[in-house]
């Protein structure tokens, strides 16, 4: 959120708090972000067979937080999964 | 009673808790009068005080109260040398990114070459691209691609530029200004080149490195190719600056009307964020003479005057020899996480 959109801290926190329908004190509680994370399979830290992993997460991540993220849009027009452009070096 | 605390270069001192309040004030003195931003608040310095005189090995800042970190130098404090505080491990860069987010728990990466200038780093374009792109498919953090733009190394004997600081002292002003704005050319084609090529492999955003180490020149440079990589491309840049002041080795070069050379931390943040810029990293650099708390006082001063009137993220740099923390290359742990706990507590900072 800082990065795309340019958001202080505070107001970053509070967006993906929201998105995620928890608190913005819960983010930074790996108990909790832990679970949550394994729940909306948005990628773990530890080797867990079968959660999203890699580009599979950051899908998921873009879409839950109602963002776009360079890779998975680059992703999507090499894989012709929506319509665009095609990606250079196609 | 005495507090242990350290010097700028990171040996023990013992100060009183009146001596220890001493240097928070002057610190913070000092660079309020350069920069003309006001000093810390008694409140601030008292809280400063009670950090740095309590006997804990380590510090942290308040709980709900963390920030986000971003990095510069990819991986070079495990497979580099002592100049990064590498300790050479052999682990190649996309092994170490990934440790860097899964083990060592990093909010965002850095993706550049061991060899950090944009110079070198172009004529292994391809290999810098793949790597980017690879690591964009097996990462969830978000990963920028970082250089220092470094308009050194366009000057002879590396490059193939006159050197400013050989004209310089023999009163060739105008050559010398000349030879700055030639090289600078070069360097933002480099910069636009190689970020140009990270926006096609999906990057998450660029990271201009210690900004402005050669002086206005090269921070005019980068403000160029921040205006083109974030307003023309879309890709978010950070800007990380090299010191506190920038130098005028040009001297008349202006951005947006504004003269470059002479700025502080404060004033080049609101340029920055006129070029596009999404992050900005303001360094306080280190005096090794004085102590971590008169250097970190310094610093805090320089933030907070950032951060009140930013529109961006905040990142000041919290490493080796800037941000209070003393310059050695193995910095101990009791006063990096008090400073970067100041930087959160009493800079309020975004993140680190």
């Amino acid at each position: 959120m800082q990065l795309s959109k340019k958001m202080r801290i505070t107001e970053a926190k509070e967006y993906v708090a929201d998105k995620l329908h928890v608190t913005p004190l819960d983010l930074s509680d790996p108990t909790m972000m832990r679970q949550l994370r394994e729940e909306l399979d948005i990628g773990v830290i530890t080797g867990v067979p079968g959660i999203a992993k890699g580009l599979a997460a950051k899908a998921r991540i873009a879409e839950l937080l109602d963002i776009k993220i360079n890779c998975v849009e680059q992703f999507k027009r090499k894989t012709g999964f929506v319509a665009g452009p095609k990606a250079a070096g196609d | 009673m005495k507090i242990l605390t350290r010097m700028g270069d990171s040996s023990n001192v013992e100060l009183t808790k009146e001596e220890l309040r001493t240097e928070f004030d002057q610190g913070s003195e000092y660079a309020a009068k350069k920069a003309k931003v006001p000093v810390l608040t008694e409140n601030e310095v008292d809280y400063l005080v009670d950090m740095f005189a309590a006997p804990t090995r380590i510090w942290g800042c308040q709980r709900g109260n963390e920030v986000v970190m971003t990095k510069d130098g990819c991986v070079n404090a495990l497979n580099s040398s002592r100049m990064s505080s590498g300790v050479v491990a052999p682990v190649n860069r996309e092994v170490g990114v990934r440790l860097f987010e899964s083990m060592l728990g990093f909010d965002s990466m850095e993706i550049s070459h061991n060899d950090y200038s944009v110079k070198p780093q172009r004529f292994l374009k391809a290999l810098e691209m793949l790597h980017v792109e690879l690591l964009m498919e097996t990462t969830i953090f978000p990963l920028l691609y970082g250089f220092m733009p470094n308009l050194g190394l366009y000057y002879r004997p590396d490059g193939s530029f006159e050197n400013p600081s050989d004209l310089l002292p023999i009163g060739k002003i105008d050559e010398a200004r000349r030879t700055q704005e030639e090289a600078g050319e070069a360097c933002l084609d480099d910069c636009i080149e190689m970020s140009d090529c990270m926006l096609e492999m999906g990057a998450d955003g660029i990271d201009f490195d210690t900004v402005a180490s050669t002086g206005d020149a090269e921070f005019y440079s980068v403000l160029k190719a921040c205006d083109h990589v974030a307003n023309d491309t879309g890709l978010p840049v950070e800007i990380g600056m090299s010191a506190e002041m920038v130098l005028g080795f040009h001297g008349q070069l202006e951005y947006n009307g504004k003269r470059l050379a002479g700025m502080w931390p404060h004033q080049q943040l609101q340029i920055c964020e006129e070029a596009g810029c999404a992050i900005f990293g303001p360094v306080s650099n280190t005096n090794t003479k004085k102590t971590a708390p008169w250097n970190l006082g310094k610093a805090l001063t320089f933030v907070k005057a950032c951060t009140e009137i930013a529109k961006i993220p905040v990142h000041p740099n919290v490493g080796m020899g800037v941000g209070g923390v003393p310059m050695f290359e193995t910095p101990a742990v009791d006063v990096v996480t008090r400073c970067s706990a100041a930087m959160i507590e009493i800079g309020h900072a975004d993140g680190l």
